[in-house]
This record gives structure tokens, sequence and C-alpha cells, in this order.
């Protein structure tokens, strides 16, 4: 019998070596003459573990790692492909506590999948949502995403039934699905590990926001920097068009989407909505003014969704169990799970899918395991470079919407940047106005030129001039630029400064060089 | 302005009448003459311009918008170093430090020998494995100095 052996093809597990483990189980079946299958799945998301493999069995799938091609004989020898016990056993990959726990919605198939099947992924309840949405009026579809509490989860959290609402009563004539998938913040990977390793719930969940608000042409915005989310994006869309759930006759319902990718080039403002979308017509990525919103004029001036990947394949699972099923996951305003993604210096860095409201500090410790270094843990920085740093202090807040912003923070795509107590938080702060003078469209006149004075201020205050004075001169300057900014990014570039400021202004003094 | 030699400027001309008829076609003109030549030459702009009726300067203008196109030459490997905060608190600014004694040069440099480009780039996505570098679209996680050294000994010229 030939033995199912699964080695990730995720990026972050082939940055670990999982192509090189993959060749060498091939390699070493070969010499045994052992018949065995490698199936190349998306990554679990615990890549503390990566590269991790998996073996399908009579006991399911049974997981060993972190692999490298030194252990692959041993595995053997072990008899692995049996289930055989090796120093590297983790037992039944869900058994595994790390991900147990976790609630799996939007990534329930993420690792477990072979990517680029069809047949696999409709065989693992994928294209169930789909076959719902078609049966329904396409008012009652966007009423379901309303009710199912879903929302934005590429940062601004706006309700996705409202935006979907509102391109659904424009009238009848050429609209557009886009997927901002230009996940630049640094600490977030959700989006790149969902489109590597279950992409078809991307492709689905763009298809069903097609139908319900009659758009036949989606786009989905990809960075440049994810090539291997470019090739698994394009392999699936193949497959799906195959499959006849892409095209002129969307799984026999006579309905048109078509799909295709469209690649960015390294500009952070393009996650932005509307910069993202001149960016799609060709242009200089400069944030619009807005009004009109998106949803009205947006694509080549037609009404719009614009969605981030996560928001976009969490509709799938809603339409398939429905809205209230997914509701009944959160607290207050937040409902439903988010993929929570811890980055940084910590132990145990990876993705956990929770209902909102568990703490940070269940995530940094009972997840994550304490820092990387062994040292205490200093601060996090939440949702990305524009995200506030939150001290130790404030680790037990909620991982929620309105929790954090009650805090001073925000949740944004839900990264989790971990530093530990060697981080200066000056450099920080000027960092995060460094990467705003870079990163801004140079539209506006607070972010283009307030991120550079930034920098300017804080290199005083660093070098001992005028300490005091020009420490509210930064004061001034990131109210200023949050007031004045047309966009997000010179309006939340000041938050790490400010939060910087506020809670670690000790490290604001003039250094010895 | 520096002239294409005539086989480039054959690449560019049919590349940008291929992609003009596509909604937007600008960006996908741009990716695909980069990655035909390895860059975006300054000759190619007015080529661009005239086949996508647009002006020099709405070309020049996108060219330079964006960091990921290059407006030189690369080297005959383009090595990126992740700048952005996870990276940093695993160490980014010594490995970067390392990186550019080791090839001898600063961001948006070749190496006189042709051999490396080095640049900045602002997440990799593998937040979860900090320190990250690509190196010609491989990706690698948790690069410590040593680790880096050996990744461009096997990009070493055969002896």
């Amino acid at each position: 019998m030939t033995a199912l052996v699964y080695v990730p093809i995720d990026a972050g597990a082939l940055s670990l070596g999982a192509g090189e483990v993959a060749r060498a189980i091939t390699e070493e079946a070969a010499r045994r003459r052992a018949a065995v299958k490698v199936v190349r799945n998306g990554s679990r998301g615990a890549y503390w573990l990566e590269p991790l493999i998996e073996v399908l069995t009579p006991r399911g799938r049974l997981a060993y790692g972190p692999v490298t091609i030194a252990d692959v004989a041993g595995l053997f020898d072990a008899d692995f492909l049996n289930g055989g016990s090796h120093a590297l056993s983790l037992g039944a990959t869900e058994a595994i506590p790390w991900l147990k726990g976790q609630q799996r919605l939007t990534f329930e198939r993420v690792g477990v999948i072979d990517p680029t099947s069809v047949a696999d992924y409709v065989k693992h309840g994928g294209y169930q949502g789909l076959t719902r949405a078609l049966s329904m009026e396409p008012a009652a579809v966007v009423q379901a995403i309303t009710t199912s509490g879903l929302r934005g989860r590429g940062g601004a959290a706006f309700p996705t039934g409202i935006k979907w609402k509102t391109v659904l009563d424009q009238p009848a004539g050429q609209k557009y699905v886009t997927c901002n998938a230009d996940e630049g913040d640094s600490g977030t990977f959700a989006d790149r590990m969902l489109m590597e390793g279950d992409p078809l719930t991307l492709i689905e969940g763009m298809t069903i926001a097609g139908i319900a608000v009659g758009a036949t042409q989606g786009y989905i915005y990809l960075r440049a920097e994810y090539p291997h989310a470019l090739r698994a994006l394009r392999t699936a869309i193949a497959a799906a068009h195959q499959a006849r759930y892409l095209g002129s006759d969307v799984a026999g319902s006579g309905k048109r989407f078509e799909l295709e990718v469209r690649l960015g080039a390294g500009a952070y403002i393009c996650g932005e909505e509307t910069s993202m979308l001149e960016s799609l017509e060709g242009r200089r990525g400069e944030v619009r003014v807005r009004p009109p919103l998106p949803a009205i004029k947006g694509l080549f001036g037609q009404p719009t969704i614009v969605n981030n990947v996560v928001t976009l394949a969490s509709v799938p699972w809603i339409l398939q169990h429905g809205a209230d099923a997914y509701a009944n996951f959160g607290m207050g305003k937040s409902r439903g799970t988010l993929p929570i993604q811890l980055a940084g210096n910590i132990r145990r860095a990876g993705l956990v899918e929770r209902a909102f409201g568990l703490t940070l500090r269940e995530l940094l410790y009972d997840y994550g395991g304490g820092s990387a270094t062994g040292r205490p843990i200093r601060t996090v920085q939440v949702g990305g470079p524009l995200g506030a740093y939150i001290p130790a202090s404030q680790f037990d807040t909620a991982v929620d919407y309105e929790a954090l912003a009650g805090i001073g923070a925000m949740l944004g795509h839900g990264g989790i940047v971990v530093f530990d107590d060697s981080v200066d938080m000056a450099r920080m702060a000027r960092y995060a106005m460094e990467f705003c003078a870079i990163e801004s469209c140079g539209k506006c006149t607070p972010c283009r030129i307030g991120s550079t004075r930034g920098v300017e201020v804080i290199d005083r205050i660093l070098e001992g001039v005028d300490g005091e004075r020009n420490v509210r001169l930064l004061e001034e300057l990131c109210e200023l630029m949050v007031q004045g900014s047309l966009c997000g990014l010179g309006g939340m570039a000041p938050f790490p400064v400010q939060s910087a400021l506020r809670h670690f202004r000790e490290d604001f003094r003039a250094r010895v060089r | 302005m520096e002239t294409l030699p005539p086989a480039e400027s054959a690449v560019v001309q049919r590349i940008a009448s291929d992609l003009k008829g596509r909604p937007g076609p600008l960006l996908e003109v741009l990716h695909a003459i980069q990655a035909a030549l390895g860059y975006v030459p300054g000759a190619a702009v007015p080529i661009v311009a005239e086949v996508l009726n647009l002006s020099r300067a709405e070309v020049h203008g996108v060219v330079t918008f964006y960091h990921y196109f290059r407006r030189s030459r690369p080297g005959a490997h383009a090595v990126s170093v992740c700048q952005a905060e996870s990276c940093q608190s695993m160490g980014a600014e010594a490995l970067t430090a390392h990186a550019r004694r080791r090839l001898g040069i600063d961001f948006h440099q070749t190496s006189a020998d042709g051999r490396f480009s080095l640049e900045p780039v602002y997440c990799l996505g593998n937040c979860a494995c900090s320190p990250a570098v690509m190196i010609d679209g491989q990706l690698y996680g948790r690069v410590t100095p040593e680790r880096f050294d050996a990744l461009l000994a096997d990009r070493a010229p055969s002896p």
C-alpha cells in the first residue's frame, strides 16, 4: 500500500527547509523501494514545529517535527510510514495541545488538504457555501453576511454586510469584487498562509461575493513579496476553472464569475483600499479622497467590493453553517473568530485561530510560551507598523476590536509582534516615522512631510538637543498627523510613537554616542 | 538617456503591445519587462508610453513610485533582508550589518563583481520565523549570520 506523507509547501515551512525534506523523503523511499506519495499541503501554522510532516495511518494523521534532512533516514528506520515512534514524534496532529484548543473555522482546511486539488477541497466541505448561496436570493446572501457580524479583517473592521449591501443596491452594470491581498503589516501572515494552504476558500468566498452583488469580475491584488502565494493562486484558479466553479457558468448556475491575480510592486500604501484601486488601474498608488466610496465608485469608476483575504475566506463557512453559527463565536461587537498571528521574539510563533475574547496574556504565554530569547516580554505591537505598543501591564486586555481601542490600541489584521526587554522604544518610535516616510504616497502634507520631520525630531531627542522641548514638539507633530492626514498611513503612523512616549518615556533620553 | 540594444527594445515593444488591451495594463507591463530584463530601463519608458498612449511622465511616475521596480541592472543574485518590526525583534539590525559587511555594499547597490544586489524589504510574511531573507525569490527564515554566509556560498560561482 502506498503511504501518504504530507510535507508543507507553505513559504514559511519552505524557508526552514521543507522543500529539501520533501525531496529527501522521495529519494529515501526510492532507495528503500517503499511506496510513498508525498502530498504538499499548507502549514498547520505551528511554525516552531516546522518543517512538520505528517503520515496518514489507521490512527489518523500522525505528526513529526521539526524535521531536517538529517532526520529522514532515521524516520524510515523507525518505520514512520506506519506511525513508528521516533524522537520527533508529536502524536496525532489534531491532538497537539497548541492546535487542539484552537477554533479553526476560516482555517479549517489549511494544512489539511492538498491546496491544488478541487476534489480534496470538495471532500472537506468546500463549495457547500457556494451551493447554498446559489439557492438563495442575492439579498439574502448579503443579509446572511450582515447577520453573521463579520467585520473587515484587514484592519478597519467595517461591517462586511453593509459594504456588500451598498454594492448590491447600485444599479445593474459592471461591478467588481476585489481582494486586498497586500498583506504588508509586519507580524502578519494569515493571508499568505491561507492563499498558499487553501486558496480555493478565497476563490469560493469571492465567487459568493460576486454572485451576491451581481459582479462578474474579481481581482486579487497580491503583494509582489509573495511569489509562493502567486503560484498557489494561479494553480487554484486554473483548477476551479477546469472544474467549472469559475467562468461563464459557475457550478451550472448560468452565472458568470471570472477571477484574475494582479501583482503589487512593493508599496505598503497599496494596502489602503483606494490606493489599491489606483494601483489595479495601473497608476501610482496615491490615495483617493472619499467620498465617493469604492462601493459606489470604485475600480474603473464602478461599484466595487474591497475586502481582505481573511474576510472573503470567512464567507464560505458562514454560508455553509449559517450566520448564527458564526455569530455564536466571539464577544461584544466582535463576532466570529480571528486568525491571530504570533510573531517576532516568541518561543512558539504561528497562527492561532480563536473566537474573539481571549487575552493577550493567554496568547503570549499559554500559546506563545514567552519570548524566544527567554528574557521578559517588555511590549507587543499589535496591528502592524501603525499599531500601538502595549506594555506588559495591559496584557490582560482581550483580543476584541473595542477592548483594544479602549486602551488606545488597535487590533488591525491580528498580528502580534513580541519584543523582549532589550528593545529600545525610542528607536522603535523612530522606525515608525521612518517607515511612514519611506512608504508615504506623498499626496497629503501631514504624512509626507510630518513623517520626515518626526524622524528628525526623534534624532534630536536622542542627541540630547533640547530634550524636553523636542518631546513636546514630537507630541504636537503626532497630533497633527493623526488629525490632518488623508488616510490611515499618516493618520496612524503616530500611534506607535505616541504609545512609546506614553508607556516607555524613560527610553526617550539622550544617548552617549 | 541610455539606449537599449535592439533586442531588448523589441522585447519591451512586444510586451507592451501584447498587454495593452488589458484593463489598467501599466503595472502588468512593467512587471513583464522586469521579469524579462531584470529591471525597467529608463529607455523603456518612452516605448511603453507610446504603445499605451500615456505620457512619459505618467510611466516614469509609476516606475518610480513602486519600490519593487528596479531602474538599474541587478546583480546575478538579488538579496533582500527584511527590516520590519518582527525581524527587528529577532536581530535583523545585526543581520543587516553583517550582510552589508559581507557583500561590501549598502542597500540599493550591486557588488563590484556584479554577483549580488542588496535590497531592504518591509515584511516577507515570514514573521513567525524571523529574521527573514529572500534570495532570488527563495525565502529563508531564522537566518543567523552563519546561515546567511552559507546561503551565499551556495550561490558562489563554481570553481
